[in-house]
């Protein structure tokens, strides 16, 4: 969506102020759906009435998004690649974090391929408040034969639910793995310049997304992006060429950077699809498994960054996929929306007279690591949250937002009854331990204050030596 | 929606589209035909000159004449006959004519793609050199050179003139430090100058930075003159060009990095650093007193950062090829986001035109080895999947961290783990097309063996 001001979207809506949507008015509506907030659909007078049908039908091109957003999956797993509109993301934001699809092959024997797949299917992490996980698998042909590769695909679906990317290029191995798979919309991958007749026949057929494959080559991939338009294929992912390593690898991060502008700047609607990333790529380049794992990272972050909208990976180690996961949270994280919790008491497990009181601030990331390091283990307590604007501790500590004063008050607004709890004792984050003497002051005494470990990964060693407290 | 028609009714359409009657048929219950309006032929034409519920009745009549064996073509000639008569309107007949049968393609189309660049970027990023050799009053073997970029990194607008530099940490005083970074600096934890050495000699440093944190207070309150010590031992040490960062203490940073940089004197260090909430205009004017570079530090806020610059330039006098910038390293996982997003809103307000944040940046992103992710053993949440081994963790925390940040338009990098510098320096380097190497066949994962 190029469009920016509300106004002109208002233009075609009923403008009646009818509220079915949730909103005082249609203006306040428009505003959404610049934002993105909102979605066409939820002004229903529009969809159902009939003399709207030319409004909805303008409005519907209007907010459709820059790049096209295409559907692989099917069910809750679904996932959504494309369908942004900007160049970087303080703009607005990036909206569909490009799904990571881990390789499997259909030359691994049964009982390492059913490993893999539960590894990736079950791989999670926590973070601010949500888990992280695999979004696709990715089934190669390395067999080259239709049969060993249908045999794989009915494997891996009868072991996982994740959305697949079927990859050959044998239009003959593609038709096997479609005709297991094929309700399950998976994407197939690829079309290229000697194929592209048979898989562009496969993709009607079934009707699923497909890739086009055309590497280093921006005019070719634009010609069969055209001619697949042309057939009516339009669910396309476009293969660019990922190269791993030499003067390649700028050309493949200048043939990103192109194709995004091309789509989002200059409104190039006949090569606006998403674009795929092979950081597997990496693995070409080295027999050592820690420097392939370290370089496909990299090579992950810059696409991250610059427009990949759906990867292929490889490595399932800790030590690339949690730099990976975080790097992609944290760049497809909304800037627009605070990352902040409310200020005031929470409780964590059931908490009661006999439990601690942890202090943090309301900086979310703060707040839900220590959320979690208490939840998951087992641990009951209260955890107030003070306003230091969205600071994590050791900032605010230097930079005055949290103080020994600003949490009085913050007990006080809370209303906590310190009187029901058979140790008054807050526990103060490590960072902010230098507070200890001056809020010792301030309770005068009714609340005993402790100083906790710097990180509150330790909280659960804290507990065994300083809880309940000693007198 | 369904419509309800009884058998007598059917025979009287049947009889006036003089069709046979269908005697001794029975129907029961509802008949219910959807017509798709996309199918071929019978669409939206059909649909449009017999009404939604005369097409009905018609789809039924096709189904029963199909029984009987009626020719069905039949039925379907008053479409032509009414569209000659009364042709149907425009986006109903493209509609109609938009549902061809699928045809392959015979040959591929031919077509170019081509893209502009960005018009907006017309300022040039200023260029700042570190380091003074003899010729310059210095006694450095070189000098680095940051900035003068005209674009984005690595965006195609125009070639960036300076690869991104690295600086390596050297400490006045052993500090904690995580296990996996520990493990190179333990022979040299107690010496600057062979800790600088190492930095330069065996992991390829541009640039070394000596902290001098032993002067907090609240570390061992070490005094000024003792600090100016650990800055010449260290320009013996190497000839590199160096950084002198303080402790962090806003009351004894201005004092201790104008006593170094007196010390330095023709040096051209960059001094680390000056920050709205202390002495700014000392240590500004200790930069411009004695031929250095002053680094502007503000905490992760664009306007904090233009009124910290200007304030340097029009009260401090430094001059505009004296000024770099740290607008704050919040590493991976721990508000990269943020850092990110103000570091590349920064040099995109500095090319498009805004004066005030044409200068380098430098990033601390030693700050990866804050985040537990990067040193802890293990998760604290038990439902985590394994964290596997931490001595290849650490690492990749902060080669990510340094070069997303890279990306944003970040020119120097304070960093520490030798592994990680390795990684930064080969990067971004080979984003700017000048590591040769030879690319495999990039279709070779689709069979490849691992």
């Amino acid at each position: 969506m190029k469009e920016t001001s509300p106004l002109n979207l208002y233009k075609q809506l009923p403008q009646t102020n009818c509220k079915k949507c949730g909103e005082e008015t249609c203006m306040a509506y428009a505003a959404g759906l610049i934002s993105r907030t909102r979605k066409v659909e939820e002004c229903t007078p529009l969809v159902d009435e009939k003399k709207y049908a030319k409004k909805l039908e303008t409005l519907r091109s209007i907010v459709a998004p820059e790049l096209k957003m295409i559907y692989i999956g099917v069910g809750e797993k679904q996932v959504k690649v494309g369908g942004e509109d900007i160049m970087y993301r303080h703009q607005m934001t990036f909206f569909n974090k490009p799904p990571f699809a881990y390789d499997v092959a259909d030359n691994m024997d049964e009982a390492k391929l059913v490993e893999r797949v539960k590894k990736i299917s079950t791989w999670r992490k926590f973070y601010i408040g949500k888990w992280q996980n695999v979004e696709m698998i990715a089934v190669r042909s390395v067999s080259d034969d239709p049969a060993k590769f249908a045999a794989c695909v009915k494997t891996v679906m009868a072991n996982s639910d994740f959305p697949l990317i079927l990859c050959s290029f044998n239009p003959n191995v593609l038709k096997a793995g479609l005709e297991v798979a094929a309700k399950a919309n998976p994407l197939i991958y690829a079309a290229n310049k000697d194929n592209w007749k048979e898989v562009a026949q496969l993709a009607f057929d079934y009707k699923v997304p497909v890739t086009l494959s055309v590497p280093f080559d921006l005019d070719g991939l634009k010609s069969m992006a055209v001619t697949f338009a042309g057939m009516g294929l339009t669910d396309l992912i476009l293969d660019p060429g990922t190269a791993p390593n030499g003067k390649l690898l700028q050309q493949t991060l200048l043939n990103f950077i192109n194709l995004r502008r091309a789509a989002v700047e200059e409104a190039q609607r006949d090569i606006a699809y998403p674009v795929m990333v092979l950081p597997i790529n990496a693995w070409l380049t080295t027999d050592d498994p820690v420097r392939a794992a370290y370089w496909e990272s990299v090579l992950t972050a810059a696409f991250v960054i610059r427009g990949g909208a759906i990867m292929i990976k490889h490595s399932l180690e800790a030590h690339s996929m949690m730099p990976d996961m975080h790097l992609r949270f944290n760049i497809y994280t909304d800037p627009r929306t605070p990352v902040q919790v409310k200020p005031g008491i929470y409780k964590v497990g059931k908490p009661g007279p006999e439990s601690p009181v942890f202090l943090t601030t309301n900086f979310a990331l703060t707040y839900y690591t220590v959320e979690s390091d208490i939840a998951s283990n087992g641990i009951d307590a209260y955890i107030i949250a003070i306003n230091t604007d969205g600071i994590g501790v050791q900032a605010s500590v230097a930079g005055g937002q949290l103080s020994p004063t600003k949490i009085l008050d913050s007990f006080n607004e809370a209303a906590f009854k310190w009187e029901d709890q058979k140790y008054p004792a807050m526990v103060l984050p490590g960072m902010a331990a230098k507070f200890s003497g001056e809020l010792e002051d301030l309770f005068a005494g009714k609340t005993k204050i402790m100083v906790g470990p710097e990180d509150s990964g330790r909280i659960i060693g804290w507990m065994k030596d300083f809880w309940p407290p000693k007198k | 929606m369904a419509e309800k028609i009884s058998l007598s009714d059917l025979n009287k359409t049947l009889a006036e589209m003089n069709v046979q009657s269908l005697e001794g048929l029975k129907i029961e219950g509802d008949v219910e035909i959807e017509i798709d309006v996309g199918a071929g032929g019978v669409g939206p034409l059909f649909a449009y000159y017999f009404g939604q519920e005369a097409a009905k009745i018609a789809m039924q009549l096709m189904n029963f004449a199909k029984a009987v064996g009626y020719p069905v073509e039949n039925l379907l000639q008053p479409v032509a006959i009414a569209q000659a008569i009364s042709p149907a309107p425009k986006d109903l007949a493209a509609l109609a004519a938009a549902v061809p049968a699928f045809r392959v393609a015979s040959t591929l189309a031919s077509a170019k793609f081509a893209v502009g660049v960005d018009k907006t970027w017309r300022n040039t990023i200023q260029e700042v050199t570190l380091g003074a050799t003899k010729a310059n009053g210095g006694s450095r073997g070189h000098v680095v050179k940051l900035g003068g970029e005209k674009a984005m990194p690595f965006f195609p607008d125009a070639a960036m003139p300076h690869a991104p530099k690295i600086t390596m940490d050297v400490f006045d005083m052993p500090i904690g430090m995580a296990k996996a970074v520990k493990v190179h600096y333990e022979d040299v934890i107690n010496s600057p100058g062979e800790w600088a050495k190492k930095a330069v000699k065996k992991y390829g440093a541009d640039m070394v930075t000596v902290h001098l944190i032993s002067t907090d207070p609240l570390l061992k309150d070490t005094s000024a003159q003792e600090a100016v010590k650990t800055v010449e031992e260290v320009l013996q040490a190497v000839d590199v060009p160096i950084c002198i960062g303080g402790s962090g203490n806003p009351t004894k940073d201005p004092i201790v990095l104008s006593k170094a940089a007196e010390a330095a004197q023709g040096e051209r260090v960059l001094i680390a650093s000056a920050n709205l909430n202390m002495d700014w205009e000392k240590i500004g004017k200790a930069c411009v007193d004695n031929g250095h570079v002053c680094l502007a530090w503000t905490q992760l806020e664009i306007n904090s950062q233009k009124e910290l610059n200007r304030k340097l330039m029009k009260v401090a006098g430094v001059p505009r090829e004296s000024i770099v910038m740290d607008p704050t390293t919040a590493a991976l996982a721990y508000g990269l986001d943020f850092a990110y997003s103000n570091m590349e809103r920064i040099r995109l307000g500095a090319l498009k035109g805004d004066e005030e944040l044409t200068f380098p940046m430098s990033s601390g992103t030693t700050n990866a080895w804050g985040v537990r992710e990067s040193w802890m053993v293990r998760s604290p949440n038990k439902d985590d999947s394994d964290w596997g081994d931490r001595m290849l963790r650490g690492p990749i925390w902060e080669i990510l961290t340094g070069y997303s940040l890279a990306m944003a338009g970040v020119d120097i990098f304070m960093m520490m783990h030798p592994t990680a510098v390795a990684y930064v320096h080969e990067i971004t380097q080979s984003l700017m097309g000048r590591i040769e190497a030879k690319t495999p066949d990039t279709a070779a994962w689709l069979k490849m063996g691992v």
